[in-house]
């Protein structure tokens, strides 16, 4: 296999992407909902609450929560402790739910879309492997996403430090989870929705049904990275170690076998009449 | 034209069916090495399919394909380093500019990017290179995608449909450059239903028809065999003079619209008739034998197949 190719391929990929108004401004919306305005408007209303029924449920939930949790706050601020667990570990989540959308939205046209722009058919009669065409495609599915991911955590971090920093007495975020989920679980879990989702794309008769079929698809994974991402968050030690290694492993897995099964045909098209 | 022995294509009793469609069945011919073989037939007939089984982009079902010594099925991505491609329908990345999606095939294709652009200038495109693709006319995209299938110097092309949606100059434009291609030695299998398109670049027809070669050779031979009566145009400054001809010995049939044209069972009767009307009074202005163009010649094929099979 060569790296060259697979590289050309990630490369025309993304390069598209790039130009792609269409596609790239509704995601960054996307991103910039999750990662900066609701963090934004939810700490600010958070930390301006207080004496108020609504502080006294908030600080109530904070009072459920696991000593570990609650202990991990650096101020004893009832309404302070509030914000900083909504910054933390609530709205965590949202560092994995947005790559991944935006990582599946490209990967389920990756390979439906070649065929329905007619680009499959030089695709097919030229000298690439079909594993170095499914190789380019998931990684030029797999940095869009997570290149928001690290640009929206850096959003993420400026908002959450600017909002609370004075009550915490400075900056005090990323935590040493987030630094786990982002670096070490969240590329394993989108590689493995990415891998899902190629397959799809190579199967369905058009983009619009490899869409829907494959946000069908990912919702589990969406719901269980959300779980997986709060739990890494809270408990960033072997668990977190564990977790994100156990992803790598099926990811590795899923994208070799993905791999394996793309066909020549797939790409002209004429596979599914077969 | 001499058309080298070797062939650098060869199909024996190829069999290729998507599901209960047959889109080839026990298609068997070779194509030349260095000469132009034209896949001849109407829509359906299976000339995509046998591009695509050529280069291994479609595996067949049965049969034996050969390409450049090679097997697409075995050797796929040897055959298709060696084979450049124009699909019926050019497609690009339209976002990208024209150098973009050179650059992109030229470094699949282990070319580079002087070469790239040596294609682009040969094809008179390279003026529109900056620009993105998704702006190009369709006779542009034909000239971009005539590019990228030389971009490494293929030593077969596959020229599925080239000229399909062009407008008649650029459609002559295209047709001029494959003979410069073929002029360079390169083997080439042009696709095509339009049988003008054919007429003067082929070497070599395979007339196809439902997946199958209904016949192959090279032109002038296929006529020999399927056109056995010699077509004569005549004229005369009194054409009453001519009614008489069509008494004379040898004359299969006369038609009248506009010129005269005779079918005559044999050219060898052309003296004599030409004499027998000259005594008849008739005053000749034009005796021309007329060559049997690829359209009689296809629809005569047809005809015979037709018959051959009722």
């Amino acid at each position: 296999m060569s790296w060259d190719h697979v590289r050309a391929i990630a490369g025309a990929d993304l390069r598209r992407l790039f130009k792609s108004k269409d596609y790239w401004i509704p995601l960054s919306l996307l991103g910039a909902l999750f990662f900066v305005v609701i963090p934004f408007i939810t700490l600010s209303v958070v930390g301006t609450i207080a004496d108020t029924p609504f502080a006294d449920q908030v600080t109530s939930i904070v009072g459920n929560l696991p000593d570990s949790i609650a202990e991990s706050s650096p101020t004893d601020s009832p309404t302070a402790q509030a914000a900083y667990v909504i910054a933390v570990y609530m709205l965590a989540p949202i560092a994995i739910i947005v790559p991944l959308t935006i990582s599946v939205a490209v990967a389920s046209n990756a390979i439906v879309g070649e065929r329905e722009r007619g680009t499959g058919e030089f695709l097919a009669h030229s000298p690439l492997t079909t594993r170095e065409i499914y190789y380019g495609k998931l990684i030029a599915s797999l940095i869009p996403g997570y290149l928001a991911t690290i640009v929206g955590f850096s959003l993420y971090s400026l908002v959450v430090n600017a909002t609370l920093g004075s009550e915490m007495g400075g900056w005090f975020f990323p935590t040493t989870g987030w630094f786990f989920l982002i670096l070490w679980v969240i590329p394993p879990f989108i590689a493995v929705a990415i891998s899902i989702v190629l397959r799809m794309s190579a199967r369905m008769r058009s983009a619009a049904a490899a869409q829907q079929s494959s946000s069908l698809v990912t919702l589990p994974v969406i719901i269980l990275s959300y779980a997986v991402s709060a739990r890494v968050i809270s408990t960033p030690g072997s668990s977190a170690v564990l977790i994100g290694g156990i992803a790598w492993v099926i990811a590795i897995l899923l994208s070799i076998r993905g791999a394996g099964k793309l066909k020549r045909e797939r790409l002209l098209g004429v596979a599914s009449e077969t | 034209m001499n058309i080298p022995m070797e062939s650098a294509i060869r199909f024996g009793s190829v069999s290729k069916a998507f599901g209960s469609v047959r889109a080839v069945e026990s298609l068997t011919f070779a194509a030349p090495a260095g000469a132009v073989t034209v896949l001849l037939g109407p829509n359906g007939a299976g000339k995509t399919t046998t591009v695509r089984l050529t280069t291994g982009a479609l595996v067949a079902d049965r049969g034996d394909i050969e390409v450049l010594g090679l097997h697409p099925k075995l050797d796929g991505d040897e055959v298709r380093r060696r084979v450049g491609i124009v699909p019926p329908k050019p497609a690009f990345y339209d976002q990208l500019t024209g150098w973009e999606n050179l650059a992109f095939a030229s470094r699949i294709f282990g070319s580079t990017e002087q070469a790239a652009y040596e294609a682009a200038e040969r094809f008179a495109i390279d003026d529109a290179l900056l620009q993105e693709v998704g702006g190009y006319s369709t006779g542009m995209r034909t000239r971009l995608a005539l590019s990228r299938a030389v971009i490494h110097d293929p030593e077969v092309l596959l020229l599925d449909e080239p000229t399909a949606g062009l407008d008649p100059e650029s459609a002559r434009n295209v047709l001029a450059l494959i003979r410069e291609l073929a002029g360079r030695g390169r083997t080439i299998v042009l696709c095509t239903h339009l049988l003008h398109e054919a007429e003067g670049i082929a070497d070599q027809v395979v007339l196809m028809n439902k997946g199958h070669a209904q016949a192959a050779g090279e032109p002038a031979k296929l006529a020999g065999e399927y056109l056995s009566d010699p077509v004569v145009v005549l004229d005369a400054e009194n054409r009453a003079a001519l009614q008489s001809l069509e008494r004379h010995d040898g004359v299969v049939s006369v038609s009248w619209n506009g010129s005269v044209q005779v079918t005559l069972d044999t050219l060898d009767r052309l003296p004599d008739l030409v004499t027998y009307l000259v005594n008849e009074g008739a005053r000749i202005t034009r005796v021309e034998p007329v060559g049997a163009t690829l359209e009689e010649l296809y629809f005569e094929m047809q005809r015979t197949h037709r018959e051959a099979t009722t």
